[in-house]
């Protein structure tokens, strides 16, 4: 059985897919001969030709639009924005085509797509290879919003993505994508979407994160362990449509709740997440929701962005603010 | 100093706006007189139903109309070179394309009459829907154009943007994607002179829209847009050569907008009266009657009867739209996914019972 890493876990679903689904296609700046800049194509090319994997022109908007014709007229097309802070160009397309396709043609046309990125910060990446942005497309109907925190989410999820009738957001988070290796068969088993993956039992306080957060998240819960307090850790995986009933009956039983994400907190997803447990969890809550998030700012270049992003020690300080409260 | 290339942008006219030949060598179709005439049926319904659209919204029946008055010769050249299995990309207003490829007139009304059915086209299974976002359409047609050429399928995307169209990147892109990956793409500007208040000369400095696609590599031409035989023959030709493998085109149809932009615009406000009177005496339907007219192919008698014909069709399009009631509110759900997702069934709930 192989082992493999996140980004492996993408190349390989990619790959699956593509043998088994002649209307898959990839197209982006440098997937092709260069195999991506991060080496998530490496190979495709070579195995499924360059009518397959598509080195477009340099403009992203371009890659978009051709991503949304591909998709309306019976191809799977799977489009990579080489970083999450080159998607603007795309966002057009993105929320005024892709995503309003099906309703505005009332199910004449549709757009099943996939646009990739890699995603999020602490790689220290120039300016604009760092960003977390997840949020500006949780807002936009008709999308879907997926981040997968692991080798084998990576794997399931794409193809799930990939799958799926309707265009899903797929970031990466590329500072995760060669943490570590994990067996992962290459069996085209997709992951279910619009669920949480529930990471860790706990019965003290909910931690809920998602994308490279994930692994500070679960090692501040082997830190609260230590001092004999029991986290719950919930990857959403699977931003929109939201999975809110897991993360509910998880803080039911927990009535704490953490959220983690490094993206900027106002308006943040988190925001969405705090709304809806004010809304539906006031009483079975012991303690206020805490956010650990980016800061209202754009993230600083490398020489500080650590002390930008969501740490162990920041976690697990708010997971005691909110164990203190009651 | 040594020339690396050189270009130039030719002007394609055969019926001057008194309906007079200016060269002989006609192509085929037009030859053919019965041809010619079914085509200004088909630009007389559309203007026919354009008048009685704005009349409707006047009235207070339509909402937001998008006239396509003056343009009928570019649009209906568009519809009737185009095959069947071959993908349209609109921008939104080009019903002389649309109602040859299966669009109905109250698929229209039914748009712009603040009903998504409109872009549900009955008949129509894959062309587009109308493009709001200007010139977004133009890359969806790259797109359709490279999945023929992946499926190697023997179709061609066509698509449209105006003069203001061209000033943006999605119309450069989709040109120059056309080019560096030779796709069956044909790409019309049609120049109207106007985008809503600005006119052509504040778009570029360019002296022609046509030469833009000679930065991306595509034969360009630039067109009389009033003259409908120079536009479908330079469409023919532009089709030809894509569904041979030849890859894109660009035409330039130069015309005027003779209407509002919409029913929301009053050009008076920008636009001299004197420049719009000028412009009546270019437009497509007056020149190619004089020809069929000098022809004998075409009369008054003719004329009077199929106006009256192309009225009371219309106005069967306008009272079906007029009877046909709005979606219940379910629908703003039932198409945002393929199938409902758990997180919106229950806002699909609330909405239904009025109660959230």
């Amino acid at each position: 059985m192989p082992q493999i890493t996140l980004i492996e876990g993408v190349t390989q679903a990619l790959a699956y897919e593509m043998k088994h689904d002649p209307s898959v296609v990839v197209l982006g700046e440098d997937v092709g001969v260069n195999g991506g800049v991060f080496r998530a194509t490496v190979g495709l090319q070579e195995k499924f030709g360059a009518d397959r994997v598509i080195d477009t022109p340099l403009d992203e908007t371009t890659i978009a639009g051709l991503t949304v014709g591909l998709a309306a007229q019976g191809m799977k097309p799977v489009a990579e924005a080489q970083f999450e802070g080159f998607i603007y160009p795309m966002m057009e397309h993105i929320a005024c085509h892709a995503a309003r396709m099906r309703t505005r043609t009332r199910g004449r046309l549709s757009c099943p797509a996939v646009f990739r990125a890699p995603w999020g910060g602490g790689i220290r990446a120039p300016e604009h290879h760092s960003e977390a942005n997840e949020h500006l497309f949780t807002n936009i109907p008709g999308l879907r919003v997926v981040l997968p925190s692991s080798p084998g989410r990576a794997y399931g999820l794409l193809l799930a993505a990939i799958r799926d009738p309707d265009p899903v957001i797929f970031y990466e988070p590329k500072r995760i994508y060669r943490q570590y290796k994990e067996e992962v068969p290459d069996d085209g088993e997709a992951l279910p979407l619009d669920v949480c993956f529930v990471l860790r039992d706990g019965s003290d306080v909910t931690l809920v994160t998602w994308g490279a957060q994930v692994k500070e998240t679960l090692e501040a819960a082997d830190a609260l362990a230590k001092d004999g307090i029991s986290a719950e850790v919930i990857d959403v995986a699977t931003l929109k449509p939201l999975d809110f009933d897991t993360i509910h009956e998880s803080v039911r039983k927990t009535g704490r709740c953490v959220i983690v994400h490094e993206a900027p907190r106002t308006a943040g997803f988190g925001a969405e997440i705090a709304a809806r447990l004010a809304e539906h969890a006031m009483y079975d809550l012991l303690a206020p929701v805490e956010r650990v998030s980016g800061y209202d700012t754009h993230i600083p270049l490398f020489r500080l962005e650590m002390k930008y992003l969501p740490s162990v020690d920041k976690i697990v300080a708010a997971a005691k603010r909110a164990l203190a409260a009651s | 100093m040594s020339v690396v290339a050189s270009f130039e942008i030719q002007y394609l006219q055969y019926l001057d706006p008194e309906g007079k030949l200016v060269r002989e060598d006609l192509p085929d179709f037009a030859k053919d007189l019965k041809q010619l005439v079914e085509l200004y049926k088909l630009m007389s319904f559309v203007r026919v139903f354009d008048t009685k659209s704005i009349a409707l919204q006047r009235t207070g029946k339509l909402g937001t109309y998008a006239s396509c008055l003056g343009m009928e010769a570019a649009h209906v050249a568009i519809g009737s070179a185009m095959h069947k299995d071959d993908v349209f990309a609109p921008m939104y207003r080009e019903y002389g394309a649309q109602f040859q490829r299966g669009v109905k007139p109250r698929e229209v009304l039914m748009y712009w009459g603040g009903d998504e059915r409109g872009n549900a086209f009955a008949d129509q299974p894959h062309d587009f829907a109308w493009s709001v976002p200007i010139a977004t359409q133009c890359l969806h047609a790259a797109g359709a154009a490279l999945a023929f050429k992946i499926r190697k399928e023997p179709r061609v995307a066509v698509t449209v943007c105006g003069d203001g169209g061209s000033s943006k990147g999605d119309f450069y892109g989709a040109i120059n994607v056309a080019g560096a990956m030779n796709l069956p793409l044909v790409t019309v500007i049609v120049n109207n002179q106007w985008a809503i208040s600005v006119p052509r000369r504040m778009q570029t400095g360019a002296k022609t829209l046509a030469q833009k696609g000679i930065a991306a590599g595509l034969p360009s031409i630039q067109v009389d847009g009033n003259d409908i035989i120079a536009m479908r023959a330079a469409l023919d030709r532009a089709l030809k050569r894509a569904r041979e493998g030849g890859g894109g085109s660009l035409i330039e149809a130069v015309t005027y907008r003779l209407s509002d932009h919409t029913t929301a615009d009053d050009a008076r406000r920008y636009r001299p009266d004197a420049e719009v009177k000028d412009a009546w005496l270019r437009e497509p339907l007056k020149r190619l009657k004089a020809y069929l007219v000098a022809q004998k192919a075409w009369s008054d008698a003719q004329e009077e009867t199929w106006k009256a014909d192309c009225g009371q069709r219309v106005d069967v399009e306008i009272n079906a739209y007029l009877e046909s009631k709005a979606q219940p509110v379910e629908a703003m759900f039932d198409y945002t996914y393929a199938e409902v997702p758990a997180d919106l069934a229950a806002q699909r709930a609330q909405a239904m019972e009025g109660s959230h």
